[in-house]
């Protein structure tokens, strides 16, 4: 049974979810073969694949979605894996379905594990984390974006023969997107990466005008307010307080966490704080799950009281 | 600019989820359903873009749901210029065959750009927005925060992780998954949704859904066991911020 790896990277380093996605490879026990688009001199850093196969293309220097998704897709055609395993990230979402749809391979989403049993099968988290499904892939063969959080990264950085093949490059002409440039974020506001309590406040806090509260719990606490993504595309908190896998990971030593579910894009920013508390209305919330301690109520009735106890 | 929107409804995020008898989908029968988040602020860029380049919105939508009907008489009233309801017998966790097809309504269309949420929370075998690209043979940016008109086509950025972006000068036609818009999606009165539903503008289009497209077979969903690593706190308001207070102070 073979095993490809889409890896990405950016700025001359892959991404953890690249070794993560190596590591889900190994765990699967056949040859692992990664294939790295992108330069040469990079491929040292893949020591958790048995071959890395080189497109190097001065094309590739940057990730471009369409030029990118056609070298994988030519690659997959050409090596026939059973299993292709992609980041389940912002490069990997525009790699995965094209691949999917140019080899005719089935496509399992938000995945956490694939195993190779009696037949080809895996577990994905839909509706936000909140429920967990089993899937089969009869054909035996598909390509699995995979969950942040799937394998340790660790696991993914060796145990392979890392040896090193060039292939050809497949054919780009035509391509009608180009790269510009590469915007990195703005500073400025608080950095929520380097605050030690952190009150962070996710869909349960209902509007804007309620994050006030959380502004003063944060004030008595001497930390600062956080958020989860939806609060951002509201435009209630700006990007520099977002945390997850689109915004900051952060590692406070207190990470109290008022009305956020916990989407797996949430937990991968924050799993690593040392003391997480929970506040949400859904005992079920995938929070808890991560969170050390929890309360299942209403977060409207607790900040008051708590704004006064630890003021 | 001629801009086709894809819009999508998806169980309530907010509510607790049950599962089926058979144990391999939802409960469906008493599951509330609001428009997908993303495609929420695929529409709003979708108008931002209008606003600024001229042309039109064209608003599709898969589903015989009140809230599919709803969400389109909605983004009637928001701007867009036609809306349009492809009835269809789907399985909902198929987003291969719901790439399938939208991309035989927006075919006919000759749309620039067609933009849609990046994501769904039941996007079970991947994104319809891609899927629909890589059908089409169309180029695609994913994770989309802000498009621009640039020279014939379009500037479009893409979000990475820690706040990067890249951005991209693409061709047209072009399909994007858009994460945010670069405002909030803009608010509109129950009265201008009223005129919308009076209007008669809201067209439907029935659809032969294919065949199971995805080839995945589901065999067993669970609610994960998610409290087993949490202490939990019991009590009220009074009790918990006692102990919360407790705990931050032991722990920093």
């Amino acid at each position: 049974m073979n095993v490809l790896v889409l890896t990405e990277h950016l700025q001359g380093s892959f991404t953890d979810a690249t070794f993560e996605a190596l590591a889900v490879g190994r765990r699967l026990g056949g040859p692992v073969e990664a294939v790295l688009a992108g330069p040469a001199s990079m491929a040292g850093q893949l020591g958790g694949a048995d071959t890395v196969l080189v497109v190097e293309d001065p094309a590739l220097e940057s990730f471009i979605p369409e030029a990118h998704a056609r070298v994988f897709a030519a690659l997959v055609a050409e090596r026939e894996p059973e299993v292709v395993l992609v980041p389940y990230t912002s490069m990997g979402m525009d790699v995965a379905s094209e691949v999917s749809m140019r080899c005719g391979l089935p496509l399992v989403s938000y995945c956490t594990d694939v195993r190779v049993d009696e037949g080809l099968s895996a577990t994905c988290r839909l509706y936000a984390g909140k429920i967990e499904v089993d899937v089969d892939v009869p054909g035996g063969r598909g390509v699995f974006a995979m969950l942040s959080g799937s394998a340790a990264a660790a696991d993914g950085r060796s145990g392979g023969a890392g040896e090193v093949v060039k292939v050809a490059t497949p054919d780009l002409a035509g391509l009608r997107t180009r790269f510009e440039r590469l915007v990195e974020p703005a500073g400025g506001d608080v950095d929520i990466t380097a605050v030690e309590v952190l009150v962070v406040v996710g869909r349960g806090i209902e509007s804007k005008d309620n994050i006030a509260q959380a502004e003063a719990l944060a004030a008595a606490l001497g930390g600062a307010v956080a958020c989860s993504r939806p609060i951002v595309d509201q435009g209630w908190l700006p990007k520099t307080r977002q945390v997850g896998k689109s915004g900051l990971t952060v590692k406070p030593k207190v990470y109290l966490a008022l009305g956020v579910s916990g989407a797996p894009e949430h937990l991968e920013g924050m799993r690593k704080a040392s003391t997480i508390i929970a506040v949400n209305k859904d005992p079920k919330a995938p929070i808890f799950g991560v969170a050390h301690y929890g309360w299942v109520g209403d977060l409207f009735e607790l900040i008051p009281e708590l704004t006064v106890k630890v003021g | 600019m001629n801009i086709a929107v894809l819009l999508r409804v998806v169980p309530d995020p907010v509510e607790e989820l049950e599962l089926s008898s058979g144990g391999t989908d939802l409960d469906r029968d008493f599951l509330g359903f609001v428009v997908n988040e993303f495609d929420e602020h695929a529409l709003e860029e979708a108008l931002l873009l209008k606003e600024e380049a001229g042309g039109s919105v064209t608003a599709f939508a898969l589903g015989t749901a009140d809230e599919v009907t709803q969400m389109l008489h909605t983004a009637l009233a928001k701007g867009a210029a036609s809306a349009i309801k492809l009835g269809d017998g789907l399985d909902p966790l198929d987003a291969h065959a719901q790439a399938e097809l939208f991309a035989e309504a927006v075919k006919g269309g000759s749309f620039d750009a067609v933009l849609c949420g990046v994501q769904a929370s039941d996007e079970l075998d991947g994104q319809v927005a891609m899927l629909l690209a890589a059908r089409l043979g169309l180029p695609h940016v994913s994770v989309v925060v802000g498009v621009r008109p640039a020279d014939g086509g379009l500037r479009v950025t893409k979000e990475y992780w820690a706040g990067i972006t890249a951005e991209f000068r693409v061709d047209l036609p072009v399909v994007l998954g858009v994460q945010a818009a670069r405002q909030p999606p803009r608010y509109v009165a129950v009265a201008k949704i009223r005129e919308a539903q009076q209007s008669g503008a809201l067209q439907e289009i029935d659809v032969t859904a294919p065949m199971s497209a995805s080839g995945l077979r589901v065999t067993a969903m669970r609610i994960p066991e998610t409290a087993e690593g949490a202490e939990m706190i019991t009590g009220d308001e009074i009790a918990a911020a006692d102990r919360i207070a407790e705990l931050i102070r032991e722990a920093r």
